[in-house]
């Protein structure tokens, strides 16, 4: 009895899990496209040193950070897929998620400044949480740069 | 103070280099936070308190490095890098440090 009760939590959480999360990640990735498109006249860039021509007379420290996490569904294929190894599709989809959104809100603040362009970004993935066994319960991606920002246009 | 990740700031020259000042804190998570993220985590999503609790806890990690370089008469810090790393189950360390200069 008691063990038909345990199966049928770890049911309904796998079903509310497949259900929500799936609701949740369409969602966030229509906001990411939506919020890349918007931002998209901010430049991004991995390069070190900027350009004379993109170079602000002003600069500044710009971050953004964010804590993800994947759902119960998703946990569970992982860690039957880390049985057999292989590709974790439902872990890549979480870190793309992660990525894009610390990116945006970079973007966002370098926006906020008036700046046109974002150098020297970092990107830097930390798993706060771990779940049972070896799994990842959620990441925080955190990406930082230097925003170029125009004296004129401030 | 100016902060920077790239090792110059355009237009402005470095006139000393004072050497490597940082600043970290170790912060542990929130009881009721805690419950809120477990439950967010059948559901999968962005966990909100959790970040906002990163947030803070890095400005305060500038904050200590910032104090670091006044404290040495710089009034700028460049090739400024990030890390966080979890100490112990539930808590995390998020350390930050670069070089001081001080420019014309």
């Amino acid at each position: 009895m008691e063990s038909l009760i345990n199966i049928l939590v770890v049911l309904t959480l796998l079903i509310l899990g497949y259900g929500f999360g799936r609701y949740a990640e369409r969602k966030h990735y229509r906001h990411i496209i939506a919020k890349e498109q918007e931002l998209a006249h901010i430049l991004v860039f991995p390069e070190r040193i900027p350009p004379p021509h993109l170079a602000g007379s002003h600069s500044a420290l710009v971050t953004g950070s964010v804590v993800i996490s994947v759902d119960y569904f998703k946990r569970f294929i992982a860690a039957l897929r880390m049985l057999i190894g292989g590709r974790l599709g439902s872990y890549e989809s979480l870190l793309d998620r992660g990525r894009r959104e610390a990116i945006i809100r970079v973007k966002q603040q370098a926006a906020d400044m008036n700046a046109k362009a974002v150098f020297n970004l970092k990107l830097e993935t930390a798993s706060i949480s771990k779940g049972q066994g070896n799994t990842i319960g959620s990441v925080e991606v955190l990406a930082y740069g230097t925003a170029m920002i125009d004296q004129v246009s401030s | 103070m100016l902060l920077s990740n790239i090792e110059i700031i355009p237009g402005r020259r470095v006139v000393k280099h004072l050497g490597l000042v940082q600043g970290s804190t170790v912060r542990a998570k929130h009881v009721g936070r805690d419950l809120m993220a477990s439950i967010k985590n059948v559901f999968g999503g962005e966990l909100k308190g959790y970040t906002e609790l990163l947030e803070d806890s890095r400005s305060e990690a500038i904050e200590r490095m910032t104090q670091q370089a006044q404290a040495i008469g710089a009034n700028a810090i460049l090739n400024i890098r990030f890390s966080t790393s979890s100490v112990a189950q539930g808590a995390a360390e998020l350390f930050v440090y670069g070089t001081a200069v001080v420019l014309e």
